[in-house]
Order: C-alpha cells, then sequence, then structure tokens
C-alpha cells in the first residue's frame, strides 16, 4: 500500500484506486472532473484551459536524480492551478523540503520506502518552509 | 565583505546537522548508496582515488584572514597539513574521514563558510575577479551580484537536481579576468544607454570533452531582472537538457542542438513569467549587498621605502614587476602571491603558508584575501609602502616566486596523483616545466605565456584556453600528451587547436623547448607575446617546430 506524505506525516493513499488519466486522454475531452498524471516531459502550456475539469494531478518522478518533476511543479503553479498537486515514483526524505517549496502538497511514496524511511525521516523535514534563501530574498527586498 | 546575517550563520548550521544526519541514515541503510552520493556532493564530498576529498566554497574567491587562519587549522587537525586551491576559487582538502567531515563542516561554519553546491547537479559556487574592488578597470564591483546569486542558488529547491553541475561566472570589468565565456552562464557589468549599468549574459560555454566558447543571449540586461531570468535559463535547462547521456548534458549542448534563438525565444517566454514573482526586488537586494563590500579606508602612506627598495634590491624589483598589479587607487598595489614554486605543486599551500597570508592580510593589507582561478592568492588591497616587509616574509615562507603570467604559473588539475577521472600525471608535467624553464633561464625573455595543464578529457585544468594547451591521456596503457595551441581564456576568447599527434611523457618537453624556441626566433620583438606572434603567423611555423620529422618528409 502506498502512503501519502504530508506536514503531519503519512496517510493511507485516499486515490489509490482512482483513475488518472494522461495528457492526451484529458485533451481528447472528459466530461466529469478528473485525476491527471503527467510525466517529467510534459508540456503543460495548454492546461489551464482544462483546470476546471481537473481534481488531482500527480506528477512521476522515474528517478530521484531527475528533477525535471520540481520545475514542472512550479510551472504549474505559475500558470495558475491552485488543485491538489502530488510527486510520486522514486523520492527520498532528503526531497522532502524541495517538493513542497516547488510546489507539491504532498509526496506519494510506496511501501518499501516507507520501511527503508519511515515516518519519522519524512517528519524531520516538515519545517520545509524555514531557511528558504528564496523567500529570504523575497523577504529582505 | 559580506558578512552573514543570523539567516546565513543559521542556515549553514542546520546544514551540518543535516550532513551528519544523512551520514548516520546512510550507515543505518536509510539511504542506499546511489540516494547518499548526490547529498554528500551537494556538500563538497568527493571520492577519490586514494580517499574522500572536501572541496570548501570560498565564494567569489574573497576571504579574511580569521577564515584563511581556520582553513589551516583544518588543514592540520583533519589532513596532512595542507589544501589544494582550484580553478573554481575553492579549497580542497584530499584526506579526510568520512566520520570526521560533519566536524570539519562545523569548524568551517564558525567562520562563515561551507562546503554546499561545491560539487553536484546544481549550480555550483559562484566564482568572479580575483581583482574585484580593487582593479582599475572596473565597471562595477561583480561581488554584490554574486552573493546575490550565492543566495539565490543556494538550496534552491527546483534546482538541486539538474541534468548535470552548472557553473556561473561574474566580472565586473571589460578585462575578462573570470573566464565568464568558458562557464554555462557568464554574466559581465556593461554600461547601457543612459550610464545606467546592466548585465550582458553569456550562455552555453564550457570546457570539458566539447569545449564550447559562451554566446551573448542578452545584450543588456537590466538589474532588476537578473533572478527571474536566471530562473527563466535554469528552468529552461532543467525541463530540456538532456538526461540520456551525462556527456551531452550540460547546457552548451542543448544551445548547440536546439539552436541559439529557439532556445532564447524559450527562455524570454519563461522570463515573462517569472518576472511577475519577483517584481524589483534585486534591485533593492543589491544596494544593501554593495554596502557589505564597500573599499575599505585608504589612506595616503608615505612610499618611499618602497621606491628604494626597488632601486637597490633586484630580487624585489623582478618580484615587483610580475607579481604587482595597478589599482585604482595610486597608493596601492594589487599583489599576486605565487603558489607555484619552482617544481612545485601548483595551488597548494601548507598550513603555515597559509597562517603566514593571513597574518599579512591582517597587519598590511585591509583584512583582505583572494583566491584566483589561476590558483594563486591575491592580496587586494596593498599600501606600497609595506611592499618591502610583505616580500621579506614570503621569501621566507617560500611563497616570493616572481612567475605571475609566465610559463611556470601553471594551472594544473589534480590529475592522476589524486583524481579517480584522470588519465594522466598532469602535477609532475607541470614541474618539469617549471624545472626546465628556469634551468634554461628563459622564463623572462619568453614573457607572458599560460600553460594550461589537465590530465583527462574533462579539462579541470583549462587547457583549451591556455596559449599552450596540454591534455593527457591513456593511448593504450601509456601517457600521451596532447598540445593545442593559441587558446585564451579571456574577453578574446578562443579553444586552442591541436597542431599534430600528441607526445610521450618524456618527448613533451623538448618539444615544448622546440615549439618556444621557434617562437622566440620568430617574433617581431620582445614585446610581441606568444599568443600575438600565434595569432598573426597561424600554426605553420610552430608545427614544423614541433613536428621537425615530418616538415623534412613534406620538403
Amino acid at each position: 500500500m502506498n502512503r501519502i506524505v504530508r506536514d503531519d506525516g503519512f496517510h493511507p493513499d485516499d486515490l489509490e484506486h482512482g483513475e488518472f488519466l494522461t495528457l492526451e486522454r484529458l485533451e481528447a475531452g472528459v466530461e466529469a472532473p478528473v485525476l491527471l498524471q503527467l510525466e517529467p516531459d510534459a508540456d503543460p502550456g495548454d492546461l489551464p484551459r482544462h483546470f476546471a475539469w481537473i481534481s488531482g494531478i500527480r506528477i512521476h518522478f522515474p528517478n530521484f536524480t531527475d528533477g525535471r518533476g520540481f520545475s514542472l511543479a512550479a510551472r504549474l503553479r505559475q500558470l495558475g492551478y491552485g488543485g491538489r498537486l502530488g510527486a510520486f515514483g522514486h523520492l527520498i526524505a532528503d526531497q522532502y523540503s524541495q517538493a513542497r517549496r516547488s510546489g507539491f502538497d504532498e509526496v506519494v511514496i510506496n511501501e518499501l520506502m516507507a520501511a527503508r524511511q519511515p515516518e519519522s525521516q519524512w517528519l524531520a523535514k516538515s519545517g520545509w518552509r524555514q531557511r528558504s534563501y528564496q523567500a529570504h530574498i523575497l523577504r529582505s527586498a | 565583505m559580506y558578512r552573514y546575517s543570523e539567516f546565513d550563520d543559521a542556515f549553514v548550521r542546520a546544514r551540518v546537522a543535516e550532513f551528519r544526519d544523512q551520514v548516520n541514515r546512510r550507515i543505518n541503510g536509510s539511504l542506499t548508496e546511489e540516494e547518499f552520493k548526490p547529498l554528500r556532493l551537494k556538500n563538497g564530498l568527493y571520492l577519490q582515488l586514494h580517499a574522500y576529498m572536501l572541496r570548501v566554497a570560498i565564494p567569489y574567491g574573497t576571504l579574511d584572514s580569521r577564515q584563511m587562519h581556520q582553513l589551516a587549522h583544518i588543514a592540520e587537525v583533519w589532513d596532512k597539513g595542507y589544501g589544494h586551491f582550484t580553478t573554481r576559487q575553492n579549497i580542497q582538502f584530499n584526506w579526510p574521514k568520512l566520520a570526521d567531515v560533519p566536524d570539519m563542516l562545523e569548524a568551517l561554519a564558525d567562520v562563515s563558510m561551507h562546503a554546499i553546491q561545491t560539487s553536484g547537479n546544481c549550480i555550483r559556487n559562484v566564482t568572479a575577479d580575483h581583482f574585484a574592488g580593487a582593479a582599475d578597470d572596473e565597471i562595477e564591483d561583480p561581488r554584490p551580484t554574486a552573493e546575490l546569486l550565492r543566495q539565490w542558488s543556494t538550496d534552491h529547491p527546483e534546482f538541486q537536481y539538474l541534468p548535470r553541475k552548472f557553473k556561473i561566472a561574474v566580472s565586473g570589468s571589460p578585462n575578462d579576468r573570470a573566464v565568464t565565456r568558458a562557464h554555462d552562464i557568464g554574466i559581465r557589468a556593461v554600461r547601457g544607454k543612459g550610464d545606467e549599468t546592466g548585465y550582458e549574459i553569456l550562455v552555453g560555454g564550457g570546457l570539458g570533452r566539447t569545449p564550447m566558447i559562451g554566446k551573448v543571449i542578452r545584450n543588456f540586461l537590466p538589474k532588476d531582472d537578473l533572478l527571474p531570468y536566471m530562473e527563466a535559463i535554469l528552468r529552461v535547462y532543467n525541463l530540456s537538457g538532456r538526461r540520456d547521456n551525462k556527456y551531452k548534458a550540460r547546457i552548451k549542448i542543448l544551445v548547440h542542438e536546439t539552436g541559439l534563438d529557439e532556445l532564447k525565444d524559450r527562455i524570454e517566454t519563461e522570463f515573462t513569467a517569472r518576472r511577475r514573482v519577483f517584481p524589483g526586488v534585486n534591485q533593492r537586494l543589491l544596494e544593501s549587498l554593495n554596502a557589505h563590500f564597500a573599499p575599505p579606508e585608504f589612506v595616503d602612506a608615505e612610499s618611499s621605502e618602497y621606491e628604494l627598495r626597488r632601486t637597490r634590491d633586484p630580487l624585489f624589483r623582478t618580484w615587483c614587476d610580475t607579481n604587482l598589479n595597478r589599482h585604482r587607487d595610486s597608493n596601492l598595489a594589487i599583489v599576486t602571491i605565487s603558489l607555484k614554486p619552482v617544481a612545485g605543486t601548483p595551488g597548494d599551500a601548507t598550513a603555515d603558508q597559509m597562517r603566514t597570508i593571513a597574518d599579512l592580510a591582517k597587519n598590511f593589507a585591509h583584512d583582505e584575501i583572494r583566491v584566483s582561478h589561476e590558483q594563486n592568492i591575491i592580496l587586494p588591497h596593498v599600501p606600497k609602502a609595506f611592499l618591502p616587509r610583505i616580500h621579506d616574509r614570503l621569501k621566507r615562507a617560500g611563497l616570493a616566486t616572481a612567475n605571475i603570467g609566465l610559463i611556470s604559473d601553471i594551472i594544473a588539475c589534480p590529475g592522476m596523483d589524486y583524481c579517480a577521472l584522470a588519465t594522466a600525471r598532469s602535477i609532475p608535467i607541470a614541474q618539469e616545466i617549471s624545472q626546465r624553464f628556469d634551468e634554461l633561464r628563459l622564463e623572462r625573455k619568453i614573457g607572458p605565456l599560460k600553460i594550461k595543464i589537465s590530465g583527462c578529457i574533462n579539462a579541470c585544468g583549462h587547457h583549451h584556453v591556455g596559449h599552450i594547451g596540454i591534455l593527457g591521456l591513456d593511448r593504450a596503457g601509456v601517457e600521451n600528451y596532447q598540445i593545442t595551441l593559441g587558446g585564451d581564456a579571456t574577453e578574446t576568447a578562443a579553444i586552442g587547436k591541436r597542431p599534430g599527434p600528441g607526445f610521450s611523457a618524456e618527448e613533451l618537453i623538448p618539444a615544448l623547448e622546440r615549439l618556444l624556441d621557434a617562437y622566440l626566433t620568430i617574433r617581431l620583438s620582445g614585446n610581441e607575446t606568444f599568443l600575438q606572434c600565434y595569432r598573426r603567423l597561424g600554426d605553420q611555423p610552430f608545427k614544423t617546430a614541433l613536428y621537425p620529422d615530418s616538415a623534412r618528409k613534406a620538403a
């Protein structure tokens, strides 16, 4: 079973049985709010006209060293997406702050990762709002 | 000099605690070796040929005596009593133990230093002109800009897992001493219409196995726009840089494969959006940073002692002629302390030497020290009256080599003596060259000449931009040294060209002797430098000198 990691710790994945559509499916047209799964090479440029139809997005991290998902999340927020945004795939606890500060609400990890890096290791990163140089620059200007 | 704020101090200390925790989590198995690797690299810790290596950042090459004393202390307590200054204004300790590294980082934090982002696929330590704030040709001091970039790039959440490393250099002068054209991004202060200063932005420069000179992507960027423009470049690179082949992952390849115009369009689109988030932010911040870098108060001092010593002491005069640069205040000089003694290791300094330098800076030179990308140490603000005393102390410490800009002032990577990637030795080659031309007493006759040596194709020794570049390769188990000619690291940057096949270690020094004999014969006068001569005549006469046998056969 997957776990959802948020600032207050582990939660069961409420979307485990949800149907995630690809970008291509979404663009073909839908009739009810849907969940969307994005690969890191997705071009979100046309997404804003679909935002009303999207109830949640998850961005795939094929490997923890592949940082495209962070920029993709930041770009989605910049485009005005205000809905639920999760990261899933291979992410480590040490990346939780980066995920949150790039615009993700939560990180989805599998059972093996949850066992190897238990809740306490993720909770240790829950103070991600502190010590952000980028926020510090905005404050001091 | 920049003084840490409470925020900076809390940040570096939290970072040490985080790294201590990461080391423990590697040991208890929470982190795999694969997962730990980028985390340790982001904290400057490499696994080298014989041991770990810790690379410490010296942001834009600036430090004070207290920090230099601490580097000496670290070298003695946790290393073998010396450190190695690098071409990216860092210092490397070559023999730390993994378990000691958090304590070393703690000792650095005690003097407002760190090893953050000196390695790994992220934005690296930002470098700048080592004469910043002292040079007489400066449009503006590049360090406030470099410090702003240090803060912005530190732990930037989007850019910690880039396709590859990313290097930024800043120059505030028309004369480029920061090699901005060989960086992923080069930033040069320029004056726009109406005398306001802004930046020229270069992108896609880099050495390595595919050397490229950076291209101008913006002629004039208003200062307000710096951070959103940097974010735009980095975001486009992060999303579209190649990740399928590490040798094609640098932004220079993206520029090359996408085309500058297309890439520029993408960056401008992203920039327009990012700018809304950073409205005029950094102009105000830059003003507060400028205050940190205000020049010290220079007082008019009696310099007759200096003039007198110049006339009486030929050694002192020779040292002054090579190792001093003009300061913007005529009462002062910029002193370059050579870390290239004859037959020494370029860039190495012992703990005692570091302390000597620190004390000289503290007592005589407004407590400022710089590290140059050419692996020397600079005292940027020295009243001329103190030069005789400084020279005396440097002589006693083995630091008075008078060779700046000459043939023995060689840049060399660590090479096979330390580096796991190297395919050949570079330090011993540098030592042989400096020794041989010292024996021949030709150094001064040859004049300004930059030799740069890399021990493998990754080009850490910048050989592509050496007037004479030397690249050490492995040819079926035998070291082979390729020569390149005509490279240039300045504002007239050029990649050197290979005149022909490489040489064995034994053949190399005689080949260089033939090359430089030819130069001395064909130069117009003693004023025509090697590079000027090469540019005037092309490579033919030098080829003939390097390969006399094939020249004879052709005849």
